[in-house]
């Protein structure tokens, strides 16, 4: 074995999803009897120690946010984990992966972080459309009851933890984890204001921790086989591996667990086959739709948090979208604020209006209908909605990354539809 | 609430339907929790969520219907009009639209004859947009009923469809 990819050992080429018997004849459940023999603050210690990162695309040290849980409880009310399994970001196709094709890796990663921070309730908050992941997950979950790895007074340990799946109902925004808990209540999912943060005051008001899955999927290795190990699994200063992904026209699109920090060059050259036939490289979205663009002058930077951060971008999901050059980068631009616009929850006016102006200025640059001072419009945006503070939630800053980045790198593409009147890509885009 | 399982509620919402909710509500610490997934249960069972039950759905969860209608109104996939047998949910996120989702949008909208948010006069099919489906490796996507198609051509529609074709 060359490579220890601990995340997609149990995913099979065809993709069939990998059963109980299979998840522990291949190691499976050996973290969770390790978690249950240690008290939850060593467990915390050691996610602390391992330097895990949320996997969610803030990349947010996941033991730094577990320690704001309170640990006396007093009451005795509930606690809460909650996986957030929503991934809308478009571009982003990892957590489909991990949900479909090994259930129980997640579901063991959560009664282990659960465990951690002595969650009594775990949800999987999953988007409407994964109907075979929920049917998976749910599935997956009345064995661990039946073994007695879910429910009362867990493998003798005196813990208890229930776990449940909620399909939700659709909108982008229920994957931001404030909203998430406002949709798992039964309401309109509007992001709440921080503080009080939900590590103390979360679902129902109680404590609540909210998690990738892709992050929860780590914790029950780590928690196994040590800090130490997993900080070596990183070629750069961000531990672990990462499940990097590349779309668009590239020969062989697709998604797979490497080492963190793997260049840039490797991923879409050596995984992803390099562009398709006929096709040149002009940029690419790091991680996901709201991550600002990076061009082939970057391709030898180390896909890692704090690398492609001074490189102006986010790492965010992880999942690059390749741009071409056939394809209009205002089109490009206009397709993901098009989304963004109309996934606003309408909140807070910036972004409500704001999105849909900027999506119509697009619109009419893209419609060689642009004049000159729509580039100052578009820059006045991005300096207003992209500031962190002017909108209730990062929804709409995330909206400006790629626009932002785009008038940076493309601006002459912007400037050619507006002299000439028309997209030089000809009618709206790609073909 | 003494109406709560009055008789008259009924035809809005059948007692498999209550009983499916009222699991849902042994959960929570309070009845309108649940109201997500008691539309989804009405929804499932309905194929869309009607005036009716709304009513009926808010009066058994102790909400006011323009309440509840504001939360099935601001999920996209909660439908509060009638819909077709089987929805497609056409991704037309970026990667997908790098792949050509608008010509298979107009594919789609001259072999069944509808536009976005129509559904077909023989009521099979009802055509959404929707945002990413998580499967960009495999664009264009589009989801029929619960099952996903990928690397969707135009070729490949007829098959998907059969003979739902034509100006219905
Ligand atoms: C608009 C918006 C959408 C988001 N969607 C997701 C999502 O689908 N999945 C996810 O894990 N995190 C999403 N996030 C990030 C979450 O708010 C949160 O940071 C994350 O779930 C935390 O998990 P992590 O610490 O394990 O990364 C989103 C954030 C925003 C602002
Ligand atoms: S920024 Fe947008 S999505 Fe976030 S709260 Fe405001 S309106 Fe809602
Ligand atoms: S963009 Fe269509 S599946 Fe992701």
């Amino acid at each position: 074995m060359s490579l220890d990819l601990p995340l997609t050992r149990n995913v099979r080429p065809d993709r069939a999803p990998t059963g109980f018997d299979a998840y522990e004849a291949n190691g499976g459940y050996r973290g969770l009897r390790a978690a249950i023999g240690m008290s939850p603050a060593d467990c915390l210690q050691i996610v602390k120690d391992s330097n895990l990162r949320g996997r969610g695309g803030a990349g947010f040290p996941t033991g730094m946010k577990w320690s704001f849980v309170p640990m006396d409880n007093p009451g005795g009310g509930h606690k809460y984990l909650i996986c957030n399994a929503d991934e809308m970001e478009p571009g982003t196709f990892k957590d489909r992966l991990l949900l479909e094709c090994d259930p129980h890796q997640l579901i063991e990663g959560m009664i282990c972080a659960a465990y951690t921070i002595q969650a009594d309730v775990a949800y999987i908050f999953i988007r409407a459309e994964y109907h075979k992941a929920a049917r998976l997950l749910r599935e997956a979950i009345a064995v661990c009851y039946d073994k007695g790895y879910l429910g009362r007074d867990i493998l003798g340990s005196g813990y208890t933890l229930d776990m449940q799946v909620h399909s939700s109902a659709g909108r982008y925004i229920c994957g931001e984890e404030t909203a998430l808990i406002s949709s798992l209540e039964g309401k309109r999912a509007n992001p709440r204001a921080k503080p009080p943060f939900p590590q103390v005051s979360g679902l129902w008001g109680r404590p609540t921790i909210v998690n990738n899955v892709e992050t929860l999927c780590n914790i029950h290795h780590i928690i196994e086989r040590g800090a130490d190990w997993f900080q070596a699994l990183g070629l750069t200063e961000d531990a672990g591996t990462k499940l990097y992904g590349v779309s668009g026209r590239v020969k062989n699109p697709g998604c797979w667990e490497l080492p963190m920090g793997t260049p840039i060059r490797e991923i879409i050259e050596k995984h992803a086959g390099g562009m398709a036939d006929g096709y040149q490289l002009r940029g690419f979205l790091p991680g996901g739709g709201s991550t600002d663009f990076l061009t082939p002058d970057h391709l030898d930077l180390a896909m890692d948090y704090g690398t492609i951060g001074k490189a102006g971008s986010r790492m965010g999901t992880g999942t690059m979208i390749i741009l071409d050059d056939k394809t209009c980068p205002v089109g490009f631009v206009k397709n993901l604020m098009e989304f963004f616009a109309r996934e606003s929850c309408g909140f807070c006016t910036p972004c409500r209006d704001g999105l849909p102006w900027s999506a119509q200025v697009l619109d009419d640059i893209e419609s060689g209908r642009g004049q000159a001072e729509d580039m100052d419009t578009l820059a006045r945006q991005v300096e207003f909605i992209g500031a962190i503070g002017n909108t209730h939630c990062a929804l709409a800053p995330g909206a400006m990354e790629p626009l932002q980045s785009a008038l940076k790198y493309f601006r002459e593409d912007f400037e050619r539809h507006i002299s000439g009147s028309a997209c030089p890509w000809c009618d709206g885009g790609a073909h | 609430m003494s109406d709560r399982n009055d008789a008259a509620l009924i035809p809005a919402l059948s007692a498999i339907e209550l009983t499916e909710i009222d699991a849902e509500i042994a959960h929570v610490p309070y009845r309108s929790a649940v109201a997500i997934d008691a539309l989804k249960i009405v929804q499932a069972h309905r194929g869309w969520v009607s005036d009716e039950s709304l009513r009926a759905i808010a009066r058994h969860l102790d909400m006011s219907a323009d309440e509840l209608d504001g939360v099935a109104t601001f999920y996209n996939l909660i439908y509060r009009r009638p819909v077709g047998d089987r929805v497609i949910l056409l991704c037309n996120s970026i990667s997908c639209w790098i792949k050509g989702c608008e010509g298979l949008r107009e594919q789609i909208t001259g072999q069944l004859g509808v536009g976005l948010g129509e559904t077909t006069a023989d009521n099979r099919y009802t055509l959404l947009p929707v945002t990413c489906l998580g499967a960009c490796d495999k664009a264009p996507v589009m989801m029929v009923g619960d099952e996903l198609h990928e690397n969707v051509e135009a070729l490949s529609l007829q098959a998907i469809f059969g003979d739902s074709g034509g100006d219905k």
